[in-house]
């Protein structure tokens, strides 16, 4: 095993890591003070500044930044360089409302690429990887990001962004790609599409698959390994801190190293936003500590995880978050009841071994929410015997009721008629009339 | 001596019934018989067609989820008690039937029952033995 030289902080002793922190946490304070009003304004109200800062615990008095504060302040409320010195620009796909500006001076830029570097030597990428970038070019951090960090590693990059799927398999065999990054929901897209052109992406030279963007399960990754041959990499990021980068699995793959010298992770109580322990759930809470173009103090991310704190088989000394199974927003209320789709999956799961395309539609019928999960047909559960559906049909209603304490309706559908997006699935169909 | 039944999963709603049976009339592949097992949120569509191979292949292309069963088909006379007397003679061999649709084609005297038994080859095996005429693919 060889290591980058960029990967040098991922070593970082514990000691110096706090140290680091601690000064780069005073530096980004002091930097979103003197030139944000938002946050000079919400520290003041508190009293406080940079100076409280004694340890990187401290941040814990200071307040949240939320997406709302983003939107309150579109477009360029948060920044802290001046126009002049911010060489990007990049914007949330913006679902709801307006889309998200976020800015990145030529340093942060540097930051990032940085990171990406890291990012893909810990997925075991050198000199000579072929890689086959197919997240989105454009406003998305997605593409770009990766796209720099993967030529700063020098590898070989085939910029052929997101969709045009059979495209993307043509080029993954014909240019013999060793690893791809997409969303996990994609690279399933793609096997199924690939397996359809009677193309095996199994036996392609592909090993190495660096998915994000969306939330997945441990059983996708089961099903990605074993039906592409790849060994499966969860990134995570998001475009408020920074774009993909912040944190990546290592070859051990049991939970994300997040590159905490500058990102720093705290994970907050769900309901009042108490800051927890490390190994308990709750929300991930990030501070920038680099950032100059638009620092940012305690966003909320709305990603569910814990932090893992104890030593890590790979030798890194970052601190670890356990994989993101679902977001806060994810989750619906349905006659009182909080539901992840994540229960969902697991219910499916256990039923079925593997996990069926499956989507969540939500009603309202006569005052009353109503939900119901279909389910498409697969060829392994499929039979030309009626009660053998039926029982499929009664197993999977059981499994749900038994997860959720909740009745539910299932419907099986036909194969390949949920939606199969280019980018992230859309799990929740919400009709309910608010 | 087995036949092959090609079999469908449709959703129950109006037009499911059509796609399929366009997709074979386009590539020339005749539906000798079928039979649609409906609940009240789904349906198998179950076909025996002139092509059972390229049927499959095609249907599968077009994204459905395509089962193929091996099913016996047995010739009757087509006269009041042709069928009982059939059943009759099943009976003893302890075979059971997990469903059963018959037709008629082209043969003016008698009909031909399509049976998915669960041990197939016991069946035919004991229908064989009492004189009953079990019809390989071609002749159908």
């Amino acid at each position: 095993m060889s290591f980058h030289p960029a990967s040098a902080p991922d070593y970082l002793p514990l000691p110096q890591m706090r140290q680091l922190q601690l000064a780069r946490l005073r530096a980004v304070a002091a930097r979103a003070y003197q030139n944000v009003e938002l946050y000079r304004t919400r520290m003041d109200e508190r009293g406080l500044g940079p100076e409280c800062l004694r340890d990187p615990s401290d941040l814990g008095r200071f307040p949240f930044t939320t997406k709302a504060d983003l939107r309150d302040t579109h477009p360029f409320g948060l920044f802290a360089s001046p126009m002049s010195e911010v060489v990007r620009l990049h914007a949330s796909s913006g679902t709801t409302g307006k889309p998200i500006v976020v800015a990145y001076t030529r340093e942060d830029l540097e930051v990032w690429t940085s990171v990406m570097v890291r990012a893909f030597a810990a997925c075991g990428l050198t000199r000579g990887d072929v890689v086959q970038n197919a997240y989105g070019y454009g406003l998305f951090t997605g593409g770009l990001g990766a796209h720099y960090g993967a030529e700063a590693l020098g590898a070989t990059v085939i910029p052929i962004s997101g969709g045009n799927t059979d495209r993307q398999i043509m080029v993954l065999r014909d240019f013999r790609v060793t690893a791809i990054c997409c969303t996990p929901s994609y690279f399933i897209h793609l096997i199924e599409r690939a397996a359809e052109l009677g193309v095996s992406i199994r036996d392609l030279p592909l090993r190495v698959g660096i998915f994000g963007a969306e939330p997945w399960t441990d059983s996708m990754r089961r099903r990605i390994q074993a039906e592409g041959g790849v060994q499966a990499f969860d990134i995570y990021g998001l475009s408020e801190i920074v774009g993909p980068g912040v944190a990546i699995e290592c070859p051990c793959q049991d939970g994300l190293h997040v590159f905490e010298d500058h990102f720093y992770p705290e994970i907050v109580d769900l309901e009042n936003g108490a800051p927890l322990p490390d190994g308990e759930e709750g929300e991930l809470v990030l501070t920038t500590l680099s950032k100059q173009a638009m620092p940012m103090i305690r966003y909320r991310t709305r990603d569910i995880t814990r932090i893992l704190a104890s030593p890590c088989g790979c030798g890194r000394t970052l601190r670890r978050m356990a994989r993101i199974a679902r977001r806060s927003d994810d989750m619906f209320i349905i006659r009182g009841v909080n539901v992840f789709p994540s229960q969902i999956e697991a219910a499916l799961l256990e039923v079925e071994g593997t996990l069926p395309h499956y989507q969540i539609i939500l009603t309202r019928q006569k005052g009353l929410d109503a939900m119901e999960v279909q389910v498409e047909v697969t060829p392994e559960f499929f039979s030309d015997k009626v009660g053998a559906l039926e029982g499929l049909h009664a197993r999977l209603v059981e499994a749900l009721d038994h997860t959720l304490g909740l009745r539910v309706s299932v419907r099986l559908v036909e194969s390949h008629t949920i939606q199969r997006s280019d980018g992230k699935a859309k799990r929740v169909i919400d009709r309910r009339e608010p | 001596m087995k036949i092959h039944q090609l079999s469908l999963f449709l959703e129950n709603s109006p037009g499911k019934a059509v796609e399929p049976c366009r997709l074979l009339a386009r590539a020339g592949i005749n539906i000798r018989t079928l039979t649609l097992a409906d609940t009240q949120q789904f349906g198998i569509l179950r076909l025996i067609v002139s092509d059972w191979e390229k049927g499959r292949e095609l249907l599968a292309e077009a994204g459905y989820v395509v089962n193929v069963t091996e099913v016996v088909a047995v010739e009757v006379e087509d006269r009041p008690g042709g069928l009982a007397g059939l059943l009759e003679t099943l009976e003893p061999s302890g075979v059971n039937i997990e469903y059963m649709y018959a037709f008629t084609f082209g043969r003016e005297d008698r009909a031909i029952l399509i049976f998915r038994f669960d041990r197939p080859d016991a069946a035919i095996e004991h229908l064989r033995a009492a004189g009953v005429n079990v019809l390989p693919d071609v002749e159908l």
